[in-house]
C-alpha cells in the first residue's frame, strides 16, 4: 500500500517477472539471441531514473531477496501478478516460467498470483502442459507472447484456429484474463506483426474473457485505442508506458496518458511495472504525483484525479483478479467516479 | 579509419557537416531521403547512420538501430532504400550498405546486396521465413504518416480559431507554408493523392475529402497517430542512446 496526503492506494502490479537470463541458462547455439534479448531489456531500464539502473550481470538474474525487497518492501506493491514468458528456444530452463514463478509464489501466497501461458503451436502436448499448469497454480490469467519463436515459426495470432482451441479450453478451465504482449522488443517477420486486429476478433468471440493488451500495442497505440474503445472486455496494460516514458519523456508520457484516458478510460487501465525492467517504487510514486504539464496542448484531455489513480494502480486489477481490497483503500461512496461502472466485467 | 572514429566521436549529424565535401556530402544528402517508415523521420536525423565514407567511388555505409530485435521488415526497408539512394548518387560506382548489430543482419545484408527482396532474403535463414514483400507495409505506414501529418498541420490552424466548417473547405494553398505542410504534401503524393495548392487540405488515406460532419473524429484520430509517432520516437531514441552512447 502507498499512502500520500492522507490517501491510501492499494497497489496491484499486474505485469512483472522473475526471470533467469544468466549465461548459464542460454541455449547452446542460440547464445546471440539470449544475449541480445536481455541486453535489449537492459537498455529499456536506462529509460528509468539513473539511481535505479543495475549492472547487466545483476539485471540478468535478481535474487529472491532483492525481488521481495524492491517489489514489496520498497515498491509499495500489495499483490503482484507473475506473467510467464518461456522463450525456450533461447533459454534452457525457460526465461520466466510458471514453475520458477510458482516456486516463489508458494512461499508468499498472499503476495503473488501466478499466471501461466500457452502456445497454440505446441499442439496437444502444449494443451496438456497448459492444463497441468492450470491445475497446479490455479491461475485466473494467462500471458500470450505472440512473437515468440517456436521451431520454424516466428509468431502466431490470437485469431488462429489453434489459438481459439486454447482460448476455449482456457475459458472452460476458469481463466478470466488473457494478457497479450503487443509491444516492443521482438517482432514476428510477418507483415501483420503490428496488428492488433487479432485481439479484436478474439475479444468479440470470447465475451467471457478479458483481454489486457500489455504495452498498449506500441508502436500502434492508436490502433489499439480505436479497437479498445469498441470492445468492453479489452484493457490497457500500462507496462512500458509508465516505465519507458514517464521519467524519460514526461511530455510524451502525458500525451499517451491523455490518449488512453480519452479512448480507453480510467476504468480499463492497469498498472504493471514490468519488473525487473523497472522497479515499481518510482512508477507508483510518480503516477500518484502525476498531472499534465501546464500547457494548452493538454487542455482537452480527460483529467485523472485521485480516484482514477487508485483504479489504475490497483482497484481495476483487483476486480479482474478477485483480490480483496482493504476498506480504507476503496473509493468511498459519493466521491467522484464510482469504481464499478454499469458494464459487467467477465468475472461477474 | 580516422574518419570513422571522428564520425563516432562527433555524432553523425556533426560529422555529416564536417565531412561535407563533394561526394561524401552527396551521399549523406542521399541518406536523408531514407526514412524509418514507422517514425516518419530520416535515418540521418535519427542517428541510424553509424558510419559513412567514400573511397575510390565506393560508398561504405553502416546503419545501426536502437535494438538487436528491431522489426526486421522495417530494417530491411531502410537498408534496401539506403542502398538504392546511395547507388543513385552521381559519382558512386558501388554502394556497400550494411546493417550492424541486429539479429537479422546477415540475412538482410546478403539479401540487399543480391537485390533478393525481403522474402528471398529471409528464405532458408536461421532467423525465419517471411511471408510477403513489404509494399503493403510501406503503404500502411505512409497512410499513418498522412494522418499524423494532418494533425501537425491542422491543429495549429484550429488553435487560431478556425471552425470545422472553415477547415473542411480549405485547400492546401490556404494553409501557411511550413516544413510539416511540405512533408504532408510529399506523403500524399507518395500515396497517389493530389497535393497541389487547389487540392483539399484534409483528406483520408484513400484520398477522399473529409466532410464537416466527419471532421472532428478524423482530426481526433489524426492526433492519436501523431502521439503514437512521438511516443515511439522517444523510446527508439532512448534505446539508441543507451546502446551507442549518442
Amino acid at each position: 500500500m502507498y499512502e500520500k496526503n492522507g490517501e491510501k492506494y492499494f497497489v496491484v502490479d499486474s505485469h512483472m517477472h522473475y526471470w533467469d537470463a544468466s549465461p548459464e541458462n542460454w541455449v547452446q547455439g542460440a547464445e546471440q539471441y539470449a544475449k541480445g534479448w536481455i541486453e535489449c531489456f537492459h537498455a529499456y531500464q536506462s529509460l528509468g531514473p539513473a539511481e535505479t539502473h543495475q549492472p547487466l550481470e545483476e539485471f540478468q538474474k535478481v535474487s529472491e531477496e532483492q525481488l521481495m525487497r524492491e517489489v514489496f518492501d520498497e515498491g509499495h506493491v500489495d499483490v503482484a501478478i507473475f506473467q510467464s514468458t518461456y522463450l525456450r528456444e533461447w533459454y534452457k530452463d525457460g526465461f520466466n516460467t510458471s514453475e520458477r514463478n510458482g516456486e516463489l509464489a508458494t512461499k508468499h501466497p498472499e503476495k503473488f498470483r501466478v499466471n501461466t501461458r500457452f502456445d497454440p503451436r505446441d499442439g496437444d502436448a502444449g494443451m496438456r502442459e497448459f492444463e497441468a499448469n492450470v491445475e497446479r497454480y490455479q491461475p485466473m490469467g494467462a500471458k500470450l507472447y505472440t512473437a515468440e519463436w517456436n521451431g520454424d515459426s516466428r509468431g502466431f495470432k490470437l485469431s488462429d484456429p489453434e489459438c481459439y482451441r486454447f482460448l476455449e479450453r482456457a475459458q472452460e478451465l476458469g481463466i478470466k484474463n488473457i494478457h497479450v504482449h503487443k509491444g516492443p522488443t521482438i517482432w514476428p517477420l510477418d507483415k501483420d506483426a503490428f496488428d492488433v486486429s487479432d485481439v479484436d476478433h478474439a475479444a468479440t468471440d470470447f465475451q467471457g474473457l478479458n483481454f489486457i493488451v500489455e504495452h498498449v500495442g506500441l508502436p500502434r497505440i492508436e490502433d489499439f485505442c480505436f479497437m479498445a474503445t469498441q470492445e468492453p472486455n479489452v484493457y490497457a496494460g500500462l507496462s512500458v508506458v509508465l516505465g519507458g516514458l514517464m521519467h524519460a519523456r514526461p511530455r510524451f508520457f502525458a500525451k499517451v496518458m491523455g490518449e488512453l484516458l480519452f479512448w480507453v478510460g480510467e476504468d480499463k487501465m492497469t498498472f504493471g511495472s514490468d519488473y525487473n525492467i523497472w522497479e515499481p517504487k518510482w512508477q507508483v510514486e510518480g503516477l500518484v504525483d502525476w498531472d499534465y504539464p501546464d500547457s494548452a496542448e493538454y487542455e482537452d484531455y480527460p483529467r485523472l484525479d485521485t480516484n482514477g489513480k487508485k483504479k489504475i494502480l490497483g482497484l481495476n486489477a483487483a476486480k479482474l483478479y478477485d483480490i480483496p481490497v482493504p476498506v480504507e483503500c476503496e473509493i468511498r461512496e459519493g466521491e467522484g467516479a464510482q469504481l464499478v461502472d454499469e458494464r459487467e466485467v467477465a468475472q461477474a | 579509419m580516422t574518419l570513422l572514429s571522428d564520425t563516432r566521436a562527433l555524432g553523425s549529424n556533426a560529422a555529416a557537416a564536417a565531412a561535407a565535401t563533394g561526394l561524401a556530402a552527396r551521399v549523406w544528402e542521399a541518406l536523408r531521403t531514407v526514412r524509418d517508415p514507422e517514425l516518419d523521420s530520416d535515418v540521418v536525423s535519427l542517428d541510424f547512420v553509424g558510419s559513412c565514407s567514400v573511397s575510390d567511388g565506393v560508398a561504405h555505409v553502416s546503419l545501426r538501430l536502437p535494438t538487436y530485435f528491431c522489426a526486421p521488415n522495417f530494417a530491411f526497408l531502410m537498408v534496401a532504400d539506403a542502398h538504392d539512394a546511395v547507388s543513385a548518387v552521381d559519382g558512386v560506382t558501388r554502394a556497400d550498405v550494411t546493417l550492424a548489430d541486429h539479429f537479422a543482419s546477415d540475412a538482410i545484408n546478403a539479401g540487399v546486396a543480391a537485390r533478393a527482396g525481403f522474402v528471398g532474403s529471409m528464405a532458408g535463414t536461421e532467423v525465419g521465413e517471411a511471408v510477403a514483400e513489404l509494399d503493403d507495409l510501406r503503404r500502411t505506414f505512409t497512410e499513418r504518416a498522412l494522418m499524423a501529418g494532418t494533425d501537425l498541420v491542422v491543429r495549429p490552424i484550429m488553435r487560431e480559431g478556425a471552425t470545422p466548417e472553415q477547415v473542411a473547405a480549405m485547400t492546401l494553398g490556404d494553409a501557411p507554408d511550413s516544413a510539416d505542410l511540405r512533408r504532408l504534401r510529399a506523403r500524399r503524393r507518395e500515396l497517389g493523392i493530389p497535393a497541389d495548392d487547389g487540392d483539399p487540405l484534409v483528406v483520408d488515406p484513400s484520398g477522399a475529402t473529409v466532410g464537416v460532419d466527419a471532421l472532428p473524429l478524423h482530426l481526433r484520430k489524426a492526433r492519436s497517430y501523431q502521439v503514437g509517432v512521438d511516443a515511439n520516437t522517444s523510446i527508439c531514441r532512448g534505446q539508441l542512446a543507451a546502446r551507442y552512447g549518442v
